[in-house]
């Protein structure tokens, strides 16, 4: 017999906790799953694709505190790369593809990061600003980008040379599973040891310098980790879409993720989940409806009314609710 | 004819000029992102879009009231700048207490909403704002051909700059500032109206932003996009100079436009990206900026 006796209340709350937690996983795959058969598959792997760039951004902004105003750069960085990879090199797989795009992102983080992080706050967004609109003249210029045209036609190919891409279903499936296997990614990060000392340099940074933790060691890690999946959220959606544009690399991305973010719930695990699917929802059927010219006027007066009354998100408002009510 | 490394003299000082015009604008603008920051602690987002609106008024008040250029220059910025009173006592007021980073998010809302609005309305397009007619033409300097509006544009800002750090620096109201910037609870304690002098500060960084926006519209064109991408270059003159001193913050933005200038003479490809190359020195060898005080 197992001894139960032995568990404190304590541990029992917590095992508690975890079942609910993985229960809430397990249906949430259980909906993503069968989600093709309800919803057009090519809007789900958008919204997917947004919403793992929202999680890499909420990683740095919810958790280490740090608000970059130029993840675009990222984003684009992975999409350039895998679509000027997969268009020139007929006989590469789509999982290499993107694999570097995502590789070329983390190099690229890694660069930003360490000069980003010398200075703190308010200049810490406005360098990342900075940073990101270089990057973007960059490929307005640079030969392989096709300039302000993009790259187009990127080839799906072939998942490890055997799974054919170009069937929509085949490719959420793959989509789906890179989320899944980024999202957990994220997910252990921020239960590790190293993310509850990233937490405690976001509530009180002099307090960590003191304690003895190398906090910009710290806080570049969190940079890099998250540049490298907002690229692999653009070479994801490159392959998708089959094309790499401007429009990823320009400063308006950087400010959407900010909103999907804010949106869905700063430091929540499933917020940017929530708000990348509103923020796309929005977009795509605005574009459809006749106030299609007023996008950014809508996006800027979510972003003010967040701002100002709903600072935690959708999601957070919903967990605040939940503690008030049923504990 | 007299080279310059290659380059004949008049295009040299030519470029060197426009230089400087776009320096003045750096520093018009940066300059009012410094007065704003000291005393409410947030970098203002909204900044392009007021000097934007400060252009387009210039323009609409021509089209369809008649207003001339001289007092649409003095009438502008007092309409923006009470639009930005508005803004603090409505909006960002109610989010002072909070993280200063808020501050930034809903003024970058602020300017989506002014941009996409005049886009409706406007269209991306540019339209053209005239010379005002006692400066068209121009004069002869005998090394280049200087257009009378360019110079007068660099008289106006670097008159407007040195009043703003006259006053911040040697009058009553300015030691008042300065002092808000150290401590405003102290000042309270004083009997000094704290709130109101946030207000009024805000109102005059936007007032600033508006009159260069005026002195703007006849030289580049007037449309809705204008402001967002000049702001981004000014966050990155604002990273190097630092924001602790005025001065600083003029000078760094002279300073960036002639480096800008420079780049277009030797290495046209490089010249929309130097600025953010320099911001990269800076942060490397100098990361608290040239004249910054904290990290």
């Amino acid at each position: 017999m197992a001894p139960t006796h032995s568990l404190t209340p304590a541990m029992q709350r917590q095992r508690n906790a975890r079942l609910r937690r993985n229960t809430f996983y397990l249906a949430l795959l259980a909906i993503a799953l069968v989600a093709p058969f309800v919803a057009y598959p090519v809007f789900l792997m958008k919204v997917l694709c947004f919403a793992l760039f929202a999680c890499a951004f909420n990683l740095l902004l919810g958790y280490a505190g740090l608000l970059s105003f130029g993840h675009a750069a990222f984003l684009a960085t992975g999409g350039y790369i895998t679509g000027y990879l997969l268009a020139s090199y007929p006989g590469l797989t789509p999982e290499l593809g993107i694999l570097a795009g995502t590789l070329a992102s983390l190099g690229l983080g890694l660069a930003f990061g360490a000069l980003a992080i010398r200075r703190q706050g308010i200049y810490f967004a406005m360098v990342t600003l900075a940073l990101a609109q270089m990057v973007f003249f960059f490929y307005i210029q640079a030969p392989f980008t096709g300039g302000e045209d993009g790259l187009h036609g990127v080839p799906r190919g072939e998942l490890l040379g055997l799974i054919s891409l170009a069937d929509n279903l085949n490719m959420y499936y793959f989509v789906l599973a890179v989320f899944v296997i980024a999202f957990a990614l994220i997910q252990r990060t921020v239960h590790s040891p190293y993310g509850q000392v990233l937490k405690a340099i976001r509530e009180n940074e002099p307090r960590a310098v003191s304690l003895g933790y190398n906090v910009d060691a710290y806080k570049l890690v969190a940079f890099v980790i998250s540049a490298g999946i907002a690229g692999l959220a653009g070479a994801t959606k490159t392959v998708v879409f089959q094309l790499a544009s401007l429009t990823d690399a320009h400063w308006h991305m950087s400010g959407e993720v900010v909103l999907m973010t804010l949106l869905g719930g700063v430091g929540s695990l499933f917020g940017p989940l929530v708000g990348a699917g509103l923020v796309v929802s929005l977009q795509t059927q605005l574009a459809q409806s006749p106030l299609g010219n007023w996008v950014s006027v809508i996006l800027g007066a979510i972003f003010v009314i967040c701002v100002l009354s709903f600072r935690s998100g959708i999601v957070g408002e919903i967990q605040k609710l939940v503690k008030k009510n049923f504990k | 004819m007299t080279m310059i490394f290659g380059v004949p003299l008049a295009v040299f000082m030519g470029q060197l000029m426009l230089g400087l015009i776009n320096g003045a604008f750096y520093a018009l603008l940066s300059l009012g992102l410094a007065v704003i920051f000291g005393l409410l602690k947030i970098i203002n987002f909204a900044h392009g879009a007021q000097y934007m609106l400060g252009a387009f008024a210039a323009l609409l008040g021509l089209q369809y009231l008649g207003i001339n250029y001289w007092v649409a220059l003095l009438l502008v910025p007092l309409v923006v700048g009470a639009l930005g009173v508005v803004i603090e006592r409505t909006l960002l007021r109610r989010i002072a207490h909070l993280d200063h980073l808020y501050g930034l998010l809903l003024t970058y809302g602020l300017a989506l909403i002014f941009e996409g609005t005049l886009i409706n309305f406007f269209g991306v397009s540019g339209s053209s704002y005239p010379v005002p007619e006692a400066l068209q033409g121009g004069v002869n300097l005998g090394f280049m051909f200087l257009p009378l509006y360019r110079g007068w544009v660099l008289v106006a800002a670097l008159v407007v700059c040195l009043g703003t750090w006259f006053m911040i620096e040697r009058t009553r109201l300015g030691a008042y500032l300065r002092a808000g910037t150290e401590n405003p609870a102290l000042m309270q304690a004083f009997g000094v109206n704290v709130p109101q002098l946030i207000t009024l500060t805000y109102g005059f960084g936007v007032a600033l932003a508006a009159f260069a926006g005026v002195l703007a519209a006849p030289l580049y064109p007037v449309s809705p996009t204008m402001g967002s991408s000049l702001l981004i270059v000014v966050f990155a003159v604002v990273v190097i100079g630092g924001m602790g001193s005025i001065l600083g913050a003029v000078l760094t933005g002279l300073g960036m436009g002639l480096v800008e200038g420079l780049t277009k003479v030797y290495y046209p490809e490089a010249a929309n990206t130097v600025i953010f190359l320099v911001m990269i020195l800076v942060l490397m060898l100098r990361p608290a900026g040239l004249f910054g005080k904290e990290a």
